[in-house]
């Protein structure tokens, strides 16, 4: 947190001067380990063996925080007969190993039906499957298309001693996971481990919280969803959900990733964690919303919100006859991930490409896998401020030099277009906390470079001139008018101002914020109704322009606020800063300690109150229980402090939602040096493989690439490096691209400080300076010593600091979840020196993969 | 400059005389020092705004002098960062005025061996016409079974971390309604 998130960090610092113990759980030394009280060295790709260990170590000594737990969990609840655990095998029930994926119905709870995940169906179930899954939840359901109502509550032991509570389901799931195999599994002494148990549990309870802060190369995984389940689990079971100083903190990387998240340009998800129809599942309004909208809980509005997204974009034209143009929107039938999408234009399956401010040629896994798709695009369109190698692949890109593309034989058309930078255009931001934060436009952007929202309006502005000139002029078919109907109806008509015709931004995220029937700004989501009156863009923002008044614009300082600082900017939802704080106080209402008060129920005035906005309904008394039938958040007791969860409650067991499991197991990275020491299954059986020429995964406990490397980000520079390398100052800071050895590792091969390594994958080779240094320490892990490799990722050919690309070495292999690959953790070998050079270093590579018994690699 | 003058300029002697006896501040600067003002000095205004970098968002005031960007400071109104910027947001005035940025259109024509300039509005019109070619080439109405689709693979995009919301909007706004579903950003990297 130190090295990439530095200003966050004083926070931890305060913390730390006021007493906090901080403990830093990194494969490397860092400048966090430097300030850290203890810093615990382990190995990378094993965080479920550690935090599946803690989670042994608080049950098996029973130091969960039993009021919480019984209180906010789904802890009591019996879990079905069908279960059958991963145990020694490590694969659940439900597992086809035809398909590789997991059929889900054996994980559900005695008693209660097939539910929808919070946030609706995903695409990670075969179509097959999930059809079954459909038909089964509408069977136990009472029919499809009746009328939403309260699954039946499951089965539940409050003792937690039924041999099926889920309790006892994840005490028996985790027994392998004691401190000794801990240290074998990761590298780290018993007594390590034992000091961070210790350390955590007699740092959380009543009096208080402990916080679990990753940044997100804890995603980057093959079991990457499964990481952040394991620490949910933890938090929960030690009250840390929804309590100051407590959660689960993703330090998030990008300016406005978490508002690109929420406001989504990624392919799944429409804005508010709306997941995208389905094509076999989503015939229409209705049946969308009966396999995805949630019957209770907050989620059970799905059609309000829904609804106004959809008037917010097609206006006059989604009318309830039309079922509000939900037909307008595209069909999904499976996977259309990034990784997916380059193996289709390298296949020629598809032919244009927008890259807007993402430099995937260096920041991505398997960097050549990732120019060969640009290579093999009709045309390319990139956005940037400075002329980045996705731009550039097709005159100076590694293929170029190794002779397996020419420039003369690529057919992209390129179009680079500047783009105004952060000074240069008005909007907001959502930073990693979820607070919206307006900037305001200093100066003109200069010569052609316009905003994002600049180009998009008017590109939009264009294609839909384009178009009903074409219907006007000759005689569309039926079949064009109806495909063409989405955007010709799409409401499409910001205000402009300036010389360049800049659109309004403001007006758009009035949009965004929707609107009541009479045009005036909402100011909740839970105005938005599903009758077509009301409109908005995103349901989560609703509020950030109550009043006409650009909430996220707000700027009064933080010296005259408290600490939680409700009057700077707006976070979602409704300005609430820690989610979930319901949990804050306890059954009754009442802060679980004086010094950890943050919200309460003032009986008196009858309602919630506290230091922050309560993210529950204000007036729901503690003592609520929801009477027979009860619908949508009319179905949570004044209990139920996980108001986006269908059932209220902090799932320690997940019946649904995850595509590899209901608890997270241990499994080995795909490319790990070791086989897996708790339990049979070596890697996730779920996960998701690209198999072809240019992407050759390392085989597992190879000789031929022994060491484990792991990616990261330095200080000075930034991702793909397009906004730092090309700068002058923080090129002299870190001006060349190195890669961190131990020195026992350095006298094993030979490497020499300041000299060169190179470092071979069955991708490819790349070189790099070598820094030898006590900060990697080697691991003992069985009877193997495990040495790990840091390679920071930030360079490419173009800038004023030049480098290979540490990411060219990866390649990509998925978590079946959520589509993200595994890129903290691969092998590699490293010898001492240069890399060969052009069609060299071809034979170079293959010579490896041949050693490895590895198939040949290629261009195609 | 007299003898007098010329003494009493002599440091040593501002420093004897002078309100500056320990000679860290008034006594040892040089007329160049004292005519030099800060980056800040001078500005026309100081704009609020956020810095561009990770996901903290810590305040930036920015300094702006006859239409250009003087200096980037942390803005100590900030509950998040306090005034205080990382060695990146520290840098982010050389980003926005970088000798090395791109500001006119470049254009590589299919298997050309260099860079050619383009007007922009003819470079944004192209654009639009090969995004209804690639849109018609890769529509899919429905599937192998019959079941409507109403979408097209024939062009995606990648990015949106580093934008503004109402950019993302927009984006997805505009693909959604050309049917469009390959929209990915970093957020899967």
């Amino acid at each position: 947190m130190a090295e990439a998130h530095p200003v966050g960090f004083q926070w931890v610092m305060e913390a730390k001067a006021r007493g906090a113990t901080i403990i830093h759980v990194d494969p490397r030394f860092t400048r966090t380990s430097a300030v850290a009280d203890l810093h615990v060295p382990f190995r990378a790709g094993t965080d479920i063996a550690f935090l599946g260990g803690l989670i042994h170590y608080v049950l098996d000594n029973e130091l969960d925080f039993r009021e919480y737990v019984t209180t906010f969990t789904n802890a009591s609840e019996i879990v079905g007969e069908d279960f059958a655990d991963a145990d020694v095998s490590g694969i659940f029930s439900g597992y086809d190993p035809e398909t590789g994926r997991y059929d889900p119905i054996s994980w559900q709870m005695e008693g209660g039906v097939y539910e929808a995940p919070a946030a609706g169906q995903r695409d990670h179930w075969e179509p097959e499957l999930r059809e079954h899954h459909a038909a089964h939840a509408s069977d136990t359901a009472g029919g499809a298309g009746e009328q939403a109502h309260a699954p039946a509550a499951p089965e539940r032991d409050d003792t937690l001693q039924h041999p099926r509570c889920v309790y006892q389901v994840l005490k028996r799931h985790y027994a392998r996971y004691t401190p000794e195999a801990v240290s074998q599994v990761c590298g780290m002494s018993v007594e390590q481990f034992l000091e961070v148990a210790r350390a955590i549990t007699r740092n959380s309870g009543r009096d208080r919280t402990t916080a679990w802060v990753y940044s997100v190369g804890w995603t980057h995984h093959t079991v990457g969803a499964q990481y952040i389940r394991a620490a949910a689990i933890l938090q929960t079971l030690l009250g840390n959900m929804g309590r100051p100083g407590g959660g689960i903190l993703a330090l998030r990387g990008h300016a406005s990733i978490q508002g690109s998240t929420d406001i989504p340009t990624l392919y799944d998800l429409l804005p508010g964690y709306i997941p995208m129809p389905n094509a076999h599942l989503h015939t229409d309004l209705q049946s969308f919303l009966d396999a995805d909208a949630a019957k209770t809980g907050f989620w059970g509005h799905m059609d309000a919100y829904l609804v106004s997204l959809l008037k917010a974009w097609w206006g006059d034209a989604a009318t309830p006859e039309n079922d509000f143009a939900f037909d307008y929107l595209p069909r999904l039938t499976g996977n259309h991930g990034t990784y997916g999408i380059v193996r289709d234009q390298i296949d020629r399956k598809t032919y244009g490409y927008f890259l807007v401010g993402e430099n995937p040629a260096v920041g991505h896994a398997n960097g050549k896998m990732q120019r060969l798709g640009l290579a093999n695009l009709e045309w390319l369109v990139v956005r940037d401020m400075q002329m980045i190698e996705s731009a550039s692949f097709w005159k100076d890109g590694p293929e170029i030099e190794t002779g397996e593309l020419r420039t003369e034989e690529i057919g992209t058309e390129v179009f680079f277009l500047p783009c105004a930078n952060h000074t240069e255009k008005s909007g907001t931001f959502t930073n990693t906390q979820r607070l919206l934060q307006w900037r305001r436009e200093a100066v003109h952007p200069p010569g052609d470079a316009r905003s994002e929202l600049h180009f998009y309006f008017h590109l939009g502005r264009r294609i839909r001139e384009k178009l009903a000139e074409a219907h006007r002029r000759g005689t569309p078919t039926a079949e064009q008018i109806e495909r063409d109907r989405p955007i010709l109806d799409l409401t499409w008509d910001y205000p402009t101002f300036g010389v360049h015709s800049e659109p309004d931004p403001e007006s758009v995220l009035a949009e965004i914020n929707g609107f009541d029937a009479d045009g005036n700004p909402l100011s909740s989501y839970t105005q938005m109704t599903a009758d077509g009156s009301t409109s908005g863009g995103c349901w989560i923002y609703t509020g950030v322009y109550a009043g006409g008044v650009n909430q996220a614009d707000r700027r009064k300082p933080g010296s005259e606020q408290d600490w939680v600082a409700a009057e700077w900017g707006w976070a979602w939802p409704a300005n609430r800063r820690t989610l979930y704080n319901r949990a804050s106080a306890d059954a009754e209402g009442r802060p679980w300690s004086e010094r950890k008060a943050y919200v309460w129920w003032d009986a008196d005035a009858g309602r919630w109150t506290g230091h922050d906005v309560p993210d529950f309904e204000a007036t729901k008394a503690p003592s609520y229980r929801p009477p027979e039938g009860a619908q949508y958040e009319d179905a949570l007791a004044g209990t139920d402090a996980f108001i986006m969860q269908a059932d209220g409650k902090a799932w320690l067991y997940a019946p649904t939602g995850l595509a590899d499991g209901p608890m997270p197991t241990h499994y080995e990275p795909v490319e790990s040096p070791v086989a897996n020491l708790l339990h049979d299954q070596q890697d996730n059986p779920a996960r998701e493989d690209i198999d072809r020429a240019w992407n050759r995964l390392n085989p597992a406990m190879s000789d031929t690439y022994p060491y484990v490397f792991l990616t990261y980000r330095l200080t000075e520079h930034h991702t793909a490096g397009g906004m730092s390398r090309f700068l002058g100052y923080l090129s002299e800071l870190q001006p060349e691209f190195f890669c961190e050895v131990s020195p026992a590792l350095a006298a094993e091969r030979g490497l020499e400080h300041l000299g060169w390594a190179t470092l071979i994958s069955t991708r490819t080779a790349i070189e790099a300076r070598v820094v030898v240094t006590e900060r990697m320490k080697p691991l003992r892990i069985g009877d193997h010593v495990v040495h790990q490799i840091g390679l920071p990722y930030h360079w490419g050919s173009n800038g004023l600091s030049v480098g290979d690309p540490a990411n060219d070495l990866l390649g990509v292999t998925m978590d079946p979840n959520v589509h993200i690959q595994e890129s903290k953790v691969a092998t590699c070998d490293i010898q001492p020196g240069r890399r060969p050079r052009g069609p060299a270093l071809l034979e170079f590579v293959e010579s490896h993969r041949r050693k490895a018994g590895v198939e040949p690699g290629g261009i195609t | 400059m007299g003898v007098r003058t010329w003494l009493g300029e002599w440091p040593m002697v501002r420093q004897a005389t002078g309100p500056d006896p320990l000679a860290r501040g008034a006594a040892v600067q040089s007329p160049r020092t004292r005519t030099l003002e800060a980056r800040t000095h001078g500005a026309d205004e100081v704009v609020k705004s956020v810095c561009p970098y990770c996901a903290v968002g810590c305040g930036q005031n920015i300094y702006v002098r006859d239409g250009r960007v003087t200096q980037i400071e942390g803005d100590p109104d900030s509950p998040v960062s306090r005034g205080r910027l990382c060695p990146k947001g520290s840098a982010s005035t050389s980003l926005v005025t970088s000798p090395t940025r791109v500001t006119t259109v470049r254009y590589r024509r299919p298997y050309g061996t260099e860079w050619e300039d383009l007007d922009l509005d003819t470079a944004v019109d192209m654009i639009a016409d090969r995004v209804i070619d690639a849109r018609r080439k890769g529509w899919q109405d429905t599937d192998d079974e019959g079941r409507v689709l109403r979408r097209t693979l024939g062009f995606s995009s990648l990015g949106g971390a580093t934008l503004d919301n109402e950019e993302n909007y927009l984006i997805k706004k505009l693909f959604m309604a050309l049917g469009a579903i390959q929209v990915e950003n970093q957020a899967r990297i």
